[in-house]
């Protein structure tokens, strides 16, 4: 097995554990926006989500515990972002931004009233925290050239949350394009007074979506602290909640083309960590700031509209208002 | 009282006053969950922040950072744009007023440094703002994503910067040089004593100045000039401002520049005004704070001076609170400015069908108003 | 005999605000018939029709369909009950398919492919009996206005409408399509269903209901068996006084020509020519009536000519000046050589409803140097500017400092008019003026256009009014399809003329067949129903 073979499927293998928060994030965006909501607070429902498992999961004793407390929290800011803008029809970015910096001030005030170590919490043990698994025969199938070893090391051997975040995929797939709610869903985004006019609920069917986001960002939060490393330090989502949304921006607002476009930023963020130290022939070492940076830069750069102009669902955005 | 005018009161006075109560109340209970007597708290909050000369100091040079940045989000605002990036603005405008004392001949006076520092912070600033600005208006980028991914990126080459470019090679945290004296703000309670009263000293700097006139500035630039009607035009309707004859990219740069521009001040008062060097972090909390200040200020550029002392207090009162108290930090001003944020900006209407329905209700004889011709 | 009416309404109490939409309505449909509600704009109708859909709820007041007494708290249960809407805006989602738009709302189960597959059936059924073919997987965007109208009706008919509500439907179709629609609605009350017109066109009225009702200022103040009534009658009820349908002007002064346009070609965002090869004069002196069904490239034309939206190919020289393609002018440029345009959409364009009323005053030439001191753009002079124009032009309440939004629809109209006329361009270009706009104010408007071309300055007016055009104009063209279809003086001109025009380039359908001859056919198809 040669050298280059085992950096990529590392590489790779990277890519799958920082791509799963963001592919959770991006689903739950994806309701939103099909719903006509603007959700910019997913950022500020996974760092909730993050603090409230690892602390839930430090004080029971168990990660489940941790994330059941993680998606209560996320709905609950869900329901907040949900009352501003459905029911009071406020302003929705000004709403999600409000959400996240509340939660980026409150997580380190509570942590530190609850737990006393500045901020962070408690680190979690084994038995608090979600390992890895092993899927089945992967040892023995190891020997099996080149398949053997993918279905060791990149497909066997991720925590539970990360196959969740890949079924999710497929599964929101079929709800949007499948079912009554996603064709109500869907039609709520583009044109919400023919919803209203055909006797449903504009409202209901918001709170819906953003109730489904809310899950789904308190599995990706959970997963940050409690999967992926093994505490809450402060702000440790780090934008990727704002990356979540370039990435539906990006994979314009379909399902698996935002997988992919998660899976793409997962892989250069991966492969920037690799650079990491590494002198580039004619250029000597990439400062790490510069590592640090690309995930952001990439996000610009995407967005300058590269891949040519994403069009929105047509209501997101606007608050529904009954015309005279 | 006509109710147009009751209306017009609700709107301006009695709906913000609302909204910050609610953002108390529910701070009082944030206290209450971390086992802080929030009266004790609000006690210990006033004093720190009014109860000693020192204090008050410090009060007003943080007030002076909230204009800077409530006055850039409320002119972006008023074209309709929503300016997050103010914090990475802030923070490249300091590179722009470091730049501009560290390679100017240090013998120069200070009547030389000085708008020296105060033009590069407003280029650098603006500059920050600029590609943003840009990628909205040709490229249909949303701009609040680019600006909080500017933020991040004015974090990594700042230190960059400061670690390996600008590094005061005497010293070990990643800073520059010190400021050459000649290029220090001058600090308020030095010129009070050149004229007599001695007070205590604090950060408090003439930065506190060139804030309110900023503000002055702003209001004039906004309301009384075709440069600030053809921006709120622009931000109440698009479409209309293209009829009127206004290029709507155009609106967009320039006011994202002017926007940046401000931000970028900040460092003014922070580095030329206090700590006369470069330093890593001395923006943070300003940026986000500016969208507090001015969604409670309600974009009005003496609304924002009146929440930037809120702020400023806020500030102050907390580093007292987290200086007497073990289990709080300064973090507790954050949660504030989200609250004021949801309950000023997003909510701001919350409460205003119940104000109208019990303060100016609709009278009979206000029927039909204006329907006949 | 003692058949339950269809619809009766009781004393419908209705208030937005400070608005009284509808004051104590009653209303009696008898089943079978096309019943029309007519009235001005602001008169109540639509909020009459949206009450009745469940849209709204009234304040008080009973609705009793087909003899059961009902209280709609959404439209679900309207539909429920066997109300379907047709509305002015169409409610349809753009990307979604014809079925998809059909079966939201009634999917019969949480799998969607069932549904489907049974809607499908059902609307392939309902289009053979009514006559009401569409493509069921074609996606509303790339359908005419004319089939996703078609596509609204088989939407309230498979949710088991026997009471149909169209509101304008009219106001959209060409003279063809219209046509069209009437046969269907003769189809339907074979049929056995209900319908409800509402509309503000009189012609349209006469043509082709049972029974009329006039609204005004939001009470119900008559009802006519058609029959027994005329135009004159009915526009007399819906104003309240005697009206003047023609303008009273003198003969054209026609002098040189101030704007040629030649071959203008204009696209929309997505490439599509909306305008196409478009050529034409306007003289100092004359007013040039463009009519055309709404959709038809007046919009486009407007705003190409103002400098608003870049043109594909062609020329136009106003003023002097020429611009094409490769060298555009801008709206500023324009309006410093003398162009002023009074939008079709005022809520859109013409003001910002936010603003105050001198503020809007001020749109568009907010760069005076006569109001500006340098950097300073005085505000006692920007009020003083305001009050000038609303004493010009009767603007009620004359006060600037007024919302522009709190205005009437007259008002507003009236103050975006004074804002482009008191500065005497000399190329006006306006686009339905009076839409929306009551009476009274119609005729000063009509005036204020008269008086400008008198004075010799050159105007364009826009108008899917026929009346209008008819009257206000000298010379007329008139679009189809984004190309002049017809060219032709005002005195020479009639609605079957024009009409002739207006459809000129689509189907060939025989085009001689007027309003006044479908009436007869159709009265002779009723009569025959009721032999049998």
């Amino acid at each position: 097995m040669s050298d280059l073979f085992l950096t990529v499927l590392l590489t790779l293998d990277a890519t799958i554990r920082v791509s799963s928060p963001l592919i959770l994030a991006a689903m739950a965006g994806l309701f939103a926006e099909r719903s006509g909501v603007v959700d910019i607070g997913l950022e500020g429902k996974m760092l909730a989500s993050a603090f409230a498992a690892a602390s839930v999961a430090a004080l029971v004793g168990t990660p489940w515990a941790g994330l059941g407390a993680a998606i209560i929290v996320s709905c609950s800011l869900a329901m907040l972002h949900g009352f501003a803008t459905i029911t009071h029809r406020g302003d929705q970015i000004v709403s999600g931004v409000a959400i996240n910096i509340l939660v980026g001030g409150l997580t380190i005030i509570l942590g530190l009233a609850w737990f006393h170590q500045g901020g962070l919490t408690p680190a979690l043990n084994n038995d608090s925290r979600f390992l890895s698994i092993t899927l089945p025969f992967a040892e023995q199938l190891a020997f099996i050239p080149v398949l053997g070893p993918i279905y060791k090391e990149l497909i066997s051997g991720h925590t539970i949350l990360v196959y969740v975040a890949f079924a999710v995929v497929p599964m929101v797939w079929w709800v949007v394009f499948r079912t009554r709610f996603g064709l109500r869903l869907r039609a709520v985004g583009e044109n919400p007074t023919a919803v209203d006019t055909a006797g449903l609920s504009v409202i209901k069917l918001r709170y819906k979506a953003l109730l489904i986001g809310g899950v789904l960002c308190g599995v990706a939060g959970a997963y940050l602290s409690t999967a992926h490393n093994a505490q809450f330090t402060r702000d440790m989502t780090a934008g990727q909640g704002y990356i979540a949304l370039a990435a539906l921006i990006f994979g314009k607002w379909r399902p698996l083309t935002v997988m992919l476009a998660c899976l793409l930023f997962g892989f250069l963020d991966a492969m920037a960590v690799r650079l990491q130290g590494v002198a580039i022939p004619g250029i000597g070492e990439i400062p790490v700031q510069f590592i640090e940076a690309t995930p952001y830069l990439l996000t610009v750069i995407l967005l300058a509209g590269f891949i040519g102009r994403a069009i929105p669902p047509k209501a997101a955005g606007q608050a529904y208002v009954k015309e005279r | 009282m006509k109710r147009d005018t009751r209306i017009t009161w609700i709107n301006r006075l009695l709906l913000p006053l609302l909204n910050i109560l609610t953002a108390f109340a529910v701070t009082a209970i944030v206290f209450w969950l971390i086992d802080v007597n929030p009266i004790e708290a609000a006690e210990v909050l006033l004093y720190g922040a009014f109860g000693y000369e020192e204090g008050i100091g410090y009060t007003i040079y943080y007030t002076t950072n909230f204009i800077f940045t409530g006055l850039a989000v409320a002119v972006a605002f008023h074209a309709g744009l929503f300016n997050i990036g103010g914090e990475g603005q802030a923070y490249v405008g300091g590179l722009g007023a470091g730049l501009a004392i560290l390679f100017l001949d240090p013998t120069l006076g200070a009547w030389v440094f000085i708008p020296a520092s105060i033009i590069g912070a407003l280029i650098f600033g603006g500059l920050w703002a600029l590609i943003p600005a840009y990628l909205q208006a040709y490229r249909g980028s949303h701009i609040v994503i680019t600006t909080i991914m500017f933020n991040f990126l004015a974090a990594s080459l700042m230190v960059y910067l400061m670690v390996h470019v600008l590094r005061d090679t005497g010293q070990m945290t990643p800073q520059s040089e010190l400021f050459p004296t000649n290029a220090w703000m001058p600090f308020v309670h030095d010129v009070a004593a050149g004229l007599g009263y001695n007070i205590e000293a604090s950060p408090l700097n003439l930065s506190v100045f060139l804030a309110l006139v900023c503000a002055v500035l702003v209001w004039f630039f906004l309301w009384q000039t075709r440069w600030g009607f053809a921006i709120r035009a622009t931000g109440k309707n698009g479409t209309a401002a293209v009829y009127a004859g206004i290029n709507p990219k155009y609106i967009i740069i320039v006011v994202m520049c002017i926007s940046g521009a401000l931000a970028g001040l900040v460092s003014i008062n922070e580095l030329v005004g206090y700590q006369h060097r470069l330093i890593i972090d001395f923006h943070v909390g300003y940026g986000f704070g500016g969208i507090a200040v001015a969604l409670m200020g309600r974009n009005h550029p003496l609304g924002i001076i009146v929440a930037a002392l809120l702020f400023g207090t806020l500030y102050q009162g907390g580093a007292e609170l987290a200086f007497e108290m073990s289990n709080i930090s300064r973090d507790i001003v954050v949660v504030m400015q989200g609250l004021v944020i949801l309950f000023c900006g997003a909510l701001d209407y919350m409460y205003r069908p119940w104000l109208i329905r019990r303060l100016a209700p609709v009278t009979k004889q206000e029927e039909f108003v204006g329907a006949a011709i | 005999m003692t058949d339950a009416f269809a619809i009766e309404l009781t004393d419908i109490d209705k208030r937005f605000g400070a608005v009284h939409a509808n004051n104590k309505v009653c209303l009696q449909v008898k089943r079978g018939n096309i019943h029309g509600i007519v009235g001005e704009n602001g008169a109540g109708k639509s909020t009459l029709m949206s009450i009745l859909y469940g849209f709204y709820q009234a304040d008080a007041g009973q609705i009793d369909v087909l003899g059961q007494a009902y209280t709609f708290t959404d439209s679900h249960q309207a539909i429920a009950a066997g109300i379907g809407m047709v509305h002015q805006h169409f409610m349809l989602v753009e990307n979604f398919t014809v079925l998809e738009n059909v079966i939201l709302g009634s999917e019969g189960g949480a799998l969607l492919a069932h549904g489907l597959a049974a809607a499908r059936k059902e609307l392939t059924r309902l289009g053979d009996e009514y006559g009401l073919k569409v493509d069921l997987d074609a996606t509303i965007d790339t359908l005419s206005v004319g089939l996703q109208q078609r596509v609204e009706i088989l939407k309230a008919l498979y949710k088991g409408a026997e009471i149909l509500i169209l509101d304008e439907p009219t106001g959209v179709l060409t003279p063809q399509e219209t046509e069209e629609l009437f046969r269907i609605f003769g189809a339907l009350k074979k049929q056995g269903v209900t319908i409800m017109l509402i509309t503000h066109k009189l012609r349209e009225i006469m043509s082709i209901t049972d029974q009329v009702s006039v609204m005004r200022a939001g009470q119900m103040v008559a009802h006519r068996d058609t029959q027994a009534t005329s135009r004159e009658e009915l526009a007399e009820l819906m104003v309240g006084r005697k009206v003047l349908l023609q303008v009273d002007k003198n003969p054209a002064n026609v002098r040189e020509p101030l704007m040629k346009v030649k071959r203008l070609t204009v696209a929309d965002s997505q490439g599509v020519d909306r305008l196409k090869d478009v050529s034409f004069e306007l003289r100092a002196g004359e007013v040039l009536g463009v009519a055309g069904v709404s959709g038809n490239g007046q919009t486009e034309l407007l705003e190409a000519l103002s400098g608003i939206v870049p043109m594909t190919s062609g020329t136009i020289e106003v003023l002097g000046f020429k611009m094409d393609a490769k060298h555009p002018l801008t709206p500023r440029r324009l309006r410093e050589l003398g162009l002023a345009h009074v939008p079709e959409d005022r809520h859109r364009m013409g003001l910002i409803t936010d603003f105050s009323a001198s503020e809007s005053a001020l749109l568009g030439y907010h760069t005076d140097p006569k109001i500006n001191s340098g950097i300073w753009l005085s505000n006692s002079k920007v009020e003083a500017n305001c009050q000038a124009l609303m004493q010009a032009f009767d603007v009620r309440p004359a006060d600037p400092h007024l919302k522009s939004g709190n205005f009437s629809g007259g008002n507003q109209q009236k103050l975006i008019l004074a804002r482009e006329m008191e500065r005497s361009p000399e190329v006006l270009l306006i686009g339905q003026p009076t839409r929306g706009v009551d009476i009274g104010a119609i005729e000063f408007i009509h005036q204020r256009i008269i008086d400008m071309r008198d004075a010799g300055k050159a105007v364009l007016l826009v108008s899917v009014e026929l009346d209008e055009i008819m009257s206000v104009s000298d010379r007329i063209i008139v679009l189809c399809d984004g190309e002049i279809s017809g060219r032709i003086n005002a005195a020479d001109a009639d609605e079957r003329t024009l009409g002739m025009m207006m459809a000129n380039a689509l189907d060939p359908i025989d085009p001689l067949q007027t309003m006044d001859d479908q009436h007869a056919s159709f009265q002779q198809a009723s009569s025959q129903e009721t032999q049998a």
